[in-house]
C-alpha cells in the first residue's frame, strides 16, 4: 500500500493554499490534497490507527524497561538521566546499562521485521523470511568462523556475521541468475542453502574447543545481554539509512506483488525494484544479526501480524517496523524480568512465541488450501 | 480496412526473433498494428500469438528485431513512459489479498502518479470513468476476492482502462469466462474501440468471435509466421483454416452480423448403417 504520511508533513512542499482532507468516492481511505492539487497523499485510517497504537505500546514497553529491574527508577529519574541532569547512579543505570540495550532491541526488531516484510512480499510467500531462506544461517557461519577459526573480538564477530549474511545472499542470487528473482524459487533455493549452512555450522562447532564451542553456542542464541552503545549505534545507523529507503519503495513493492507482467505494464521497472529491495532486506537482516546473533521469528511473524491488524492490501512497512520493535522489546523485557536473576537470552523468548505462531500459521494456511 | 498502407502506425514490430531460453518461437516476424483498429491475433496453440503480444508490450525482449512505439524502439523508453501509452491485460494477474475493487482499479493510475501526488483529481475522474464503463462502479467497496470470475475480469479491464492509454493489448481476455461474459467483455472492447478510438489488440481463441469483433485480423501459423492479415471477410477462407489449423471447414456468413462464420466439417465416422444401434456404439466408443 502507499506510504502513509501524517497530514502535517504534506504542507511543506505545497503551494500556499491549505491542504484539505477529502473522502474520495471510489477508493478506500482518505486523501489529503493541497489547494491546487500539486500534492496529494492517500491515508488509510486503520493503518494510521494501528501505527499510533503500536507506537503507544512501544513507548509503554520502553518506559517499563527503563524504570523496572534490579534498581527501580521513577519516570522522573529516568527522564532526568536521559536529559543529562540525573544523579550518577541513575545516569549509569539508564544511559550505560538499559538505554543502549533498549535502543538495540528497538532497532534490531524494526530491521528484522522490515527485512521479513520485504522478502515475504517479494516472494509472495509467508515463509520467505530471512531466517528461513538462509541469510541468518549465513550470518552464523560468518560469526562462527571468526569465533572458532580466527578467535576474533566482539566487533570482528559482528563483521564476520555481516559478511556471512551478505555472501549468502550473493550465493542465493547467483544460483538464481538468468531465471529472474521469482518468489517460490527463491524460497526453495533459500531453504536448501539454509540447510547446507546449518551443516557447516554444526561442523565448525565439532572442530571447536570446549571454550570456543561455548562462545559459539552463546552467540547462536540471539541475545541482547551486554549490548552497549557500539552495538546500538551500528544498528541505529543501518536503520536510519535503510528504513526510510524501504518506506519510499513500499509503493513499488506493493505493485510488484501483482505479478511481474502487471507491474511492468503499469510502469514499474520490476527487475531493478526487486534487486534494490532485496539488497535493502538482506542488509537489514545482516546488520541485525551481526549485532545480536540470530533472533528467530521476528522477521517471520511481525509483517504478518501487522498486515492482519491493518487489513492493508499491501506490505504496511511502517506498522511492520513498529510491530517488530514491540515484539523484540517486549520479549526482552519478559526474559529480563520474568526469569530474573537468570540471564536468559531473548532468542529463547522469540523462539517460543515464534514457534507457536508458526504452528498456528501452518495450520491455518493448510486449512485454507484445503478449503 | 484491407491492406492498411498508412505510413508508420504507432505500434509495429520488425523482423522479430522471439524465444524463451533455448526454444525459438518465431523468426523474422513483422506486424503492423493499424492505428485505431481492433486487431485480433488468432492461431493454433503454441503458434506464438501470446509471445508476439508480450513482445509488443515490451514484456519479452526479442533476440533480434525491434518493436517500435511512436517511431522509436520500445526498449529505448522508460517503462513508465511506455505505461502511459500502452496498456496490457495479461492472462493472469494476482490481486493483493483483501484489496477492494476501487483500490485495485486505482492502481492503474500508477504511471501517472508520483510519491507526493498519489491521488489527483485526474486520477479520481479516470478511475470513476473506467469503473462506470465496465459496470463495476457499484462494486467499488467490495473485496476483489469476493467477486465472480466475470466481475473480476471486468475489474482488471477497468484497471487497464484507468491507465488511459491510447493502445490496449489484451491477452486472451475471455479465457475462463462463460459465453455470456465472453460476449460482454468483447462488446466492451468493441465499444471502447468504436467510441474512444482506442487501438485494441487482443489474442483470442474463438475464430468466430475474432471475425465478429476484429477490424483487422492477424492469423498466425505454428512456427510464429503470419499466415494472413487484413479484414476478416477477405482473410477467412476455408483453405487458410485448413492450412493453419489442419481443420477441414466451411466458411459461411454469420446470420447475425454477416461476418465470416467458420463451421468445422462434419466429423469423420465409419459409414452409418441407418440404425440407432450404430450411434450408440459410436457413443460408447467415444467414451472409452
Amino acid at each position: 500500500m502507499s506510504t502513509v504520511r501524517k497530514p502535517g508533513t504534506t504542507a511543506t512542499a505545497a503551494p500556499p493554499a491549505v491542504p484539505r482532507l477529502a473522502k474520495p468516492r471510489v477508493i478506500s481511505g482518505l486523501v489529503v490534497r493541497t489547494g491546487r492539487g500539486g500534492v496529494s497523499v492517500r491515508i488509510q485510517g486503520r493503518v494510521v490507527a494501528v501505527t499510533a497504537v503500536l507506537l503507544a505500546v512501544l513507548v509503554v514497553v520502553m518506559g517499563v524497561s527503563l524504570t523496572t529491574g534490579d534498581f527501580a527508577l521513577s519516570v522522573g529519574e529516568v527522564l532526568r538521566a536521559l536529559t543529562g541532569s540525573g544523579d550518577a547512579g541513575a545516569d549509569f543505570i539508564v544511559n550505560t546499562l538499559r538505554m543502549p540495550r533498549l535502543v538495540t532491541a528497538v532497532c534490531v526488531g524494526a530491521a528484522l521485521a522490515v527485512s521479513g516484510g520485504i522478502l515475504q512480499t517479494l516472494t509472495g510467500n509467508a515463509l520467505g523470511s530471512p531466517d528461513f531462506i538462509g541469510f541468518t544461517n549465513g550470518s552464523a557461519v560468518g560469526a562462527l568462523v571468526v569465533i572458532i577459526v580466527m578467535h576474533g573480538s566482539m566487533t570482528q564477530i559482528a563483521l564476520g556475521a555481516l559478511i556471512g549474511g551478505l555472501a549468502t545472499a550473493a550465493l542465493v542470487y547467483l544460483l538464481m541468475i538468468g531465471r529472474g528473482l521469482q518468489g517460490f524459487r527463491l524460497v526453495v533455493i533459500g531453504i536448501g542453502v539454509s540447510a547446507l549452512l546449518l551443516a557447516v555450522n554444526s561442523y565448525l562447532i565439532t572442530r571447536a574447543t570446549w571454550q570456543e564451542a561455548l562462545e559459539a553456542q552463546a552467540w547462536l542464541i540471539g541475545s541482547l545481554n551486554n549490548r552497549g552503545w557500539t552495538h546500538a549505534n551500528a544498528i541505529g545507523l543501518a536503520v536510519v539509512v535503510l528504513l526510510p529507503l524501504a518506506f519510499v519503495l513500499a509503493r513499488r513493492l506493493s505493485m510488484v506483488e501483482m505479478g511481474d507482467l502487471t507491474a511492468t505494464a503499469l510502469g514499474v521497472s520490476v527487475t531493478r525494484t526487486r534487486a534494490v529491495l532485496l539488497v535493502i532486506s538482506v542488509a537489514l537482516a545482516a546488520f541485525a544479526t551481526a549485532v545480536t546473533g540470530p533472533i528467530w521469528f521476528i522477521a517471520l511473524a511481525a509483517p504478518q501480524l501487522a498486515r492482519r491488524l491493518t487489513g492493508a492490501s499491501g506490505p504496511a512497512l511502517v506498522p511492520t517496523a513498529l510491530m517488530g520493535a514491540v515484539l523484540l522489546t517486549a520479549s526482552d523485557l519478559a526474559v529480563q524480568r520474568l526469569f530474573a536473576p537468570a540471564l536468559l537470552p531473548v532468542g529463547t523468548a522469540t523462539g517460543t512465541i515464534g514457534g507457536l505462531y508458526l504452528i498456528w500459521l501452518l495450520v491455518t494456511e493448510s486449512r485454507k488450501s484445503r478449503a | 480496412m484491407t491492406g492498411t498502407n498508412t505510413p508508420a502506425p504507432r505500434l509495429r514490430a520488425e523482423n522479430l526473433t522471439l524465444s524463451y531460453d533455448q526454444r525459438t518461437v518465431a523468426t523474422g516476424l513483422g506486424v503492423d498494428i493499424p492505428d485505431h483498429s481492433f486487431t485480433v491475433i488468432i492461431g493454433p496453440n503454441a503458434c506464438g500469438k501470446s509471445t508476439l503480444l508480450k513482445a509488443l508490450a515490451r514484456m519479452l525482449k526479442p533476440k533480434a528485431g525491434e518493436v517500435y512505439l511512436d517511431g522509436a524502439a520500445i526498449a529505448s523508453y522508460r517503462t513508465r513512459e511506455v505505461a502511459r501509452r500502452l496498456g496490457l491485460l495479461p492472462q493472469s494477474s494476482t490481486a493483493p489479498g483483501g484489496i477492494t475493487v476501487g483500490d485495485l482499479v486505482a492502481r492503474g493510475r500508477y504511471p501517472h502518479q508520483r510519491l507526493l501526488k498519489q491521488w489527483s483529481a485526474d486520477d479520481e475522474a479516470a478511475v470513476t470513468a473506467a469503473m462506470r464503463q465496465t459496470g463495476v462502479l457499484e462494486l467499488a467497496d467490495r473485496p476483489v476476492d469476493d467477486l465472480s470470475g466475470g466481475q473480476r475480469q471486468r475489474v482488471w479491464l477497468a484497471m487497464v482502462l484507468a491507465q488511459q492509454t491510447p493502445i490496449l493489448l489484451l491477452d486472451e481476455p475471455t479465457t475462463f469466462l462463460d459465453i455470456a461474459h465472453q460476449v460482454e467483455v468483447l462488446d466492451l472492447c468493441a465499444a471502447l474501440h468504436a467510441r474512444k478510438g482506442h487501438t485494441v489488440v487482443a489474442v483470442l481463441h474463438d475464430l468466430n468471435q475474432a471475425c465478429r469483433y476484429a477490424t483487422h485480423l492477424i492469423v498466425m501459423r505454428p512456427g510464429g509466421e503470419v499466415a494472413a492479415e487484413g479484414d476478416p471477410a477477405s482473410v477467412m477462407t476455408a483453405e487458410l483454416i485448413e492450412d493453419v489449423f489442419g481443420l477441414p471447414c466451411r466458411i459461411i456468413d454469420d446470420p447475425e452480423t454477416g461476418t465470416p462464420l467458420m463451421v468445422p466439417a462434419a466429423p469423420k465416422r465409419p459409414a452409418p448403417d441407418d440404425s440407432s444401434a450404430t450411434v450408440m456404439a459410436d457413443l460408447s466408443q467415444g467414451h472409452r
